[in-house]
């Protein structure tokens, strides 16, 4: 015999001593009585919470038992004391059974028992069932999750409609517009992110150099990772980098601080003052984040070439002239514009989708993070479809 | 005859799915204190919100002052509004609060602002805590400071949601005093929602009770009366604190 068994042996013993020593400490009686058809249950003793695991295990055994009854009765008459807890788990014994078309009351008990019966529910006449919900299948589950992609979508489509109107018609009275909070905006998400703007972008164009040297050293071709660090920094990695660390950091700031000003009426409030939280609100915070991140990419396609260049001159035998002079010829100024249009297309994208979803937040700090995530997620997506849009796009253009 | 401050017609209203009010009329008059009363969930706050202008109506009209629809956005505020938890921007200081709308629709200069601020936080018992951010306030100094933003633009209406609501039984009194004296002293116009007995009575020239389940005005009048001489059992177990029967 194995260890391992005498061990389990061992156990085994203890817990069939426990549940003797458990039945010993119980303190209330639990009988079955009557006919076939008409049972009854009496109850007796004292039944606490300390009693409640019992009292639930007994109510799970006697729902088998009473498979053939047509009524039951519960009686309450030899109860000393009960307590709460436990005449909830007996109010709810008794919506089961009544659940299977039997009739189940309680009767008896001591006045005192009788208060905390009817505190409890236990003398109201049996309702009729709610018809119950059939679960939802996979298929109308992905029904219902893409039907809910749509209407965010729409929201999103509407409250940008909405934002075009309020920006068109501001033109004629432009002092409605907060253009104080554009100059923070611009200084929290811009200013305030260029370190890790500048750390994310150098790695990138450290780890793609790095990636393409092992494969261009095969074909000679050393010299060749700088056209491709250099073209992919500025025409693609530069502006989507930078616009996922502004996601993260600014757009689930928008959501999480106006969906906050939302739910504690804040914004109400604003519009009770007479403002539009279009304009007060959204529109410097956008104005803000188109205007910075174009600075912004500059600097992460600036950092992810100095990158590029630092495993040139270590791994590649590339000499900091010949980087530059292969840099002049492989990138062209509509790479870098490219980038910098994409790059306010992405901004815009992030606060209009932000302060969407933070100005649709309902139910409190629950709210808050849901909508937050719910702007982080669909903010990374829309990022995504942009992108494809435009390489679309300037191919189309030959850009 | 003179026309009532606020003319409700055929009001209903509710959320998408849910009625909560059905073809509710009534008229408050100026220099009432008007108070919209019911049990949990009846609509008084969604019809507050009505008569503020936030949520329009599913049918009927609304006017103020004889004009229609209220329009809250891109003019200076026609009233005052307290909201419940005071909603005072977290990020402004109570003095900047308070300047809030008087910065932006008025061309008064920052000195005559910073008086006009002085003189509303004095009113409501709140002299020297223009500097103090919200956050450092206790609830009731909030909601005080919530009716100085609300009085700053000198209205003669204001819309005050559970203002004596979370308050310790001394500062529910003080609020209480306030309404009163910014009624008599300044002839304002007030219509609030209120569970509140005590201050339902002291303050309460008017009321409507709403009912969740005839989503209907049951009774209308001076609350006093109507505790005494309401033949309505659901009116008479509100006003005496009297549970459920059903």
């Amino acid at each position: 015999m194995s260890d391992i068994d005498a061990l389990e042996r061992a156990a085994s013993r203890f817990d069939d001593r426990m549940s003797l020593v458990v039945g010993f400490l119980q303190r209330f009686t639990w009988e079955r009585g009557g006919t076939e058809q008409a049972q009854r249950i009496e109850l007796g003793g004292t039944i606490t919470i300390d009693d409640s695991a019992a009292l639930w295990k007994r109510v799970g055994e006697s729902l088998e038992e009473l498979k053939t009854a047509r009524s039951v009765e519960i009686d309450l008459s030899r109860i000393r004391v009960i307590d709460g807890a436990c005449m909830a788990l007996l109010v709810h014994f008794r919506g089961d059974v009544r659940a299977r078309g039997v009739s189940c009351e309680f009767v008896g008990g001591t006045p005192d028992v009788e208060r905390i019966v009817d505190l409890y529910g236990g003398h109201k006449k049996a309702k009729r069932r709610r018809a119950t919900r059939t679960p939802t299948n996979a298929v109308e589950q992905v029904g219902e999750a893409t039907i809910s992609v749509f209407k965010e979508i729409r929201q999103i489509l509407d409250f940008f409609g909405q934002l075009v109107v309020s920006a068109i018609l501001a033109v004629k009275n432009p002092k409605t517009v907060n253009f104080h909070d554009v100059g923070p905006t611009m200084e929290r998400a811009g200013a305030d992110a260029a370190p890790i703007v500048l750390l994310i972008n150098f790695l990138i164009g450290f780890v793609m150099a790095y990636q393409s040297a092992a494969q261009l050293k095969q074909f000679g071709a050393n010299i060749y990772m700088v056209d491709l660090v250099a073209v992919s920094m500025t025409r693609e990695l530069g502006p989507l980098m930078t616009a996922i660390i502004i996601c993260g950091r600014s757009g689930a700031a928008f959501a999480a601080e106006l969906g906050t000003m939302k739910v504690s009426e804040e914004v109400d409030a604003l519009r009770t003052l007479g403002f539009m939280p279009l304009r007060y609100l959204v529109m410097p915070r956008m104005m803000g984040l188109v205007l910075v991140a174009p600075f912004l990419v500059l600097l992460a396609d600036a950092i992810g070439i100095v990158g590029g260049m630092v495993v040139g001159v270590l791994t590649l035998d590339i000499t900091p002239t010949s980087f530059v002079i292969q840099l002049q010829g492989a990138v062209k100024p509509s790479d870098i514009i490219s980038g910098l249009v994409k790059s306010m297309a992405f901004a815009a994208a992030i606060a209009l989708i932000s302060c969407q979803q933070g100005l649709a937040t309902s139910g409190g700090a629950e709210g808050v993070g849901r909508r937050t995530t719910g702007a982080v997620v669909a903010i990374l997506f829309a990022l995504i479809v942009l992108d494809a849009i435009f390489t679309v796009l300037l191919a189309w253009l030959g850009l | 005859m003179k026309t009532p401050l606020i003319r409700v017609r055929d009001l209903s209203m509710g959320y998408a799915d849910t009625v909560l009010l059905e073809k509710a009329s009534f008229d408050i008059e100026r220099g009432d204190i008007f108070i919209i009363l019911g049990g949990s969930g009846c609509g008084k706050s969604t019809l507050l919100r009505h008569l503020i202008g936030l949520e329009a109506p599913m049918a009927g009209q609304i006017s103020i002052a004889g004009i229609g629809a209220p329009r809250l956005e891109g003019a200076a505020p026609r009233y005052g509004v307290m909201f419940q938890s005071g909603a005072l921007f977290s990020s402004l200081t109570v003095g900047e609060n308070v300047a809030f709308a008087l910065q932006e629709w008025t061309q008064l200069p920052p000195e005559a602002v910073n008086a006009i601020v002085k003189a509303k936080l004095t009113l409501v018992g709140l002299e020297g805590a223009e500097n103090k951010l919200p956050s450092e306030l206790s609830g009731g100094m909030k909601k005080r400071a919530a009716i100085a933003r609300a009085m700053a633009f000198e209205p003669n209406l204001i819309f005050l949601d559970e203002p004596s609501a979370g308050l310790d039984p001394v500062s529910a009194v003080e609020l209480d005093e306030l309404i009163l004296t910014l009624n008599s002293g300044l002839g304002l116009t007030v219509v609030m929602v209120t569970h509140e007995l005590e201050s339902i009575f002291k303050v309460g020239k008017n009321c409507i009770m709403l009912d969740r389940d005839t989503r209907s005005i049951i009774a209308t009048g001076d609350p006093s009366r109507l505790r005494t001489e309401s033949t309505d059992p659901r009116v008479r177990q509100f006003f005496n604190r009297e549970a459920s029967v059903a």
